[in-house]
């Protein structure tokens, strides 16, 4: 792969607007921006460790999200909990299957999938692997998109709490999965945020020979 | 002069900059994503939509977003009421995200947006302009109107089975709000500190 990275060219780029530094050798974490004065990183500090401990983190807290139930609704007759997929089939069954394929993606499939990814991100990085860098670019971009979506069944639960307290008919009380629950989504973009996407283009096989950077800086200049 | 060379955020590669025909966006060579782009980002345009956000936002919070009947008796709920009853049903952590992601942040976002446009509009100097763009890139992520706008859709659906449910002027005003979040939150920060940098000179 033709490519020079601004590390190898001893460049150094401002993420918050966009500057091109040369960079000066600044210990990490103690160079700002001249222009916006952001901090400025050549790579995210403790990129894998923090994203590994945020993400195992959220794994451990997605087993009680989902085993425990996320609300109570008790009628005149009957009383009956809800976990986050049998909220979901119960609005299959009653006819909603519009609503319920988008609760079903929100809550289920994206938590899911930004886990898998970023699981897969964070070994592929660490075996410093070659594989396919562009479709695991790709999925990382998806996943920092889609990621906030999940926090739907959060705010679902609140707003029903709060318009379901009919006192002879009808009530709905949160259950402890939603807290749980809000906890992954908040986790997992975190552990997004602090995942280093630059790291998937840094295997060495893309990376240029040092004695051959010289003449491909003055191409691009 | 800003600088001939453009690094590509997700994957570091150096590019040089070139022309590029008016509203388009120049991708990676390596990894595809949007490096810069040549279109007219229009701070009166950008002002207005602040000024308005920040009117629907007091109108969205003030009304109450459904009314629920059931059996003569009558419920009705704010974003604040969501909270507050989230909040006395035992769910502190509920309350708070929702407080954080549907009021606090997108507050900020308004505000910091107002304080950003108003006097690049007017080329007028503020102090803490870099503060400002800083923390309304930080903040950005965080704020979730259309995700609570989505949730208020699918609780209309839960509840139209067993109780009689009507939109309420909070509804109207999410709705506007959703609109005109998604149209600040598209705003490049890279675009607005060039523009930022021509009119000082």
């Amino acid at each position: 792969m033709n490519r020079i990275t601004a590390s190898q060219a001893g460049l150094i780029d401002c993420h918050h607007c966009g500057e091109v530094c040369r960079d000066v050798g600044a210990t990490e974490g103690e160079a700002h921006c001249p222009r916006c004065d952001a901090l400025m990183h050549r790579r995210k500090p403790g990129s894998l460790a923090r994203t590994w401990a945020l993400l195992i983190t959220a794994v451990i807290l997605y087993i009680p999200a989902n085993v425990l139930p996320i609300m109570h609704t008790s009628t005149l007759f009957e009383s009956s909990s809800d976990t986050i997929v049998s909220g979901v089939l119960v609005l299959w069954k009653g006819g909603s299957w519009d609503i319920a394929l988008i609760v079903f993606v929100a809550s289920v499939v994206v938590p899911v999938l930004k886990i898998l990814v970023l699981a897969i991100l964070l070994i592929s990085v660490r075996r410093a692997s070659n594989w396919r860098p562009h479709d695991r670019a790709r999925l990382f971009q998806i996943i920092e998109k889609v990621g906030h979506w999940s926090m739907l069944d959060v705010f679902v639960v609140a707003l029903l709490v709060a318009l379901v307290h009919f006192k002879t008919y009808a009530t709905v009380e949160a259950g402890p999965a939603i807290v749980a629950f809000g906890a992954v989504v908040v986790l997992t973009m975190l552990a997004a945020k602090s995942f280093d996407p630059r790291m998937i283009w840094d295997s060495p096989e893309s990376a240029v020979a040092p004695e051959n950077i010289e003449s491909q800086v003055s191409q691009h200049e | 002069m800003r600088s001939q060379l453009a690094i590509c955020d997700h994957c570091d590669t150096v590019h040089q900059r070139v022309e590029i025909p008016r509203g388009t966006n120049a991708h990676c060579q390596v990894c595809g994503c949007a490096l810069y782009s040549n279109r007219t980002t229009n701070i009166d345009a950008l002002l207005a939509i602040s000024v308005s956000a920040l009117i629907v936002f007091i109108i969205a919070n003030a009304f109450p977003i459904v009314i629920v009947e059931l059996g003569g008796e009558q419920n009705q709920t704010t974003l604040w009421g969501a909270i507050l009853a989230s909040y006395e049903s035992g769910i502190s952590f509920v309350a708070g995200l929702a407080a954080l992601l549907v009021f606090f942040f997108p507050m900020m976002l308004i505000l910091l947006s107002l304080y950003i446009f108003l006097p690049m509009r007017f080329g007028i100097d503020v102090p803490g302009f870099a503060k400002a763009m800083r923390l309304l890139d930080a903040v950005r992520p965080w704020s979730m109107v259309e995700v609570f706008f989505l949730g208020v859709l699918v609780s209309l659906v839960k509840l139209s089975g067993d109780t009689d449910v009507t939109p309420a002027m909070g509804l109207w005003g999410f709705a506007v709000l959703t609109l005109l979040m998604t149209l600040l939150n598209s705003v490049d920060m890279h675009e607005l500190w060039d523009i930022h940098g021509r009119k000082r000179r």
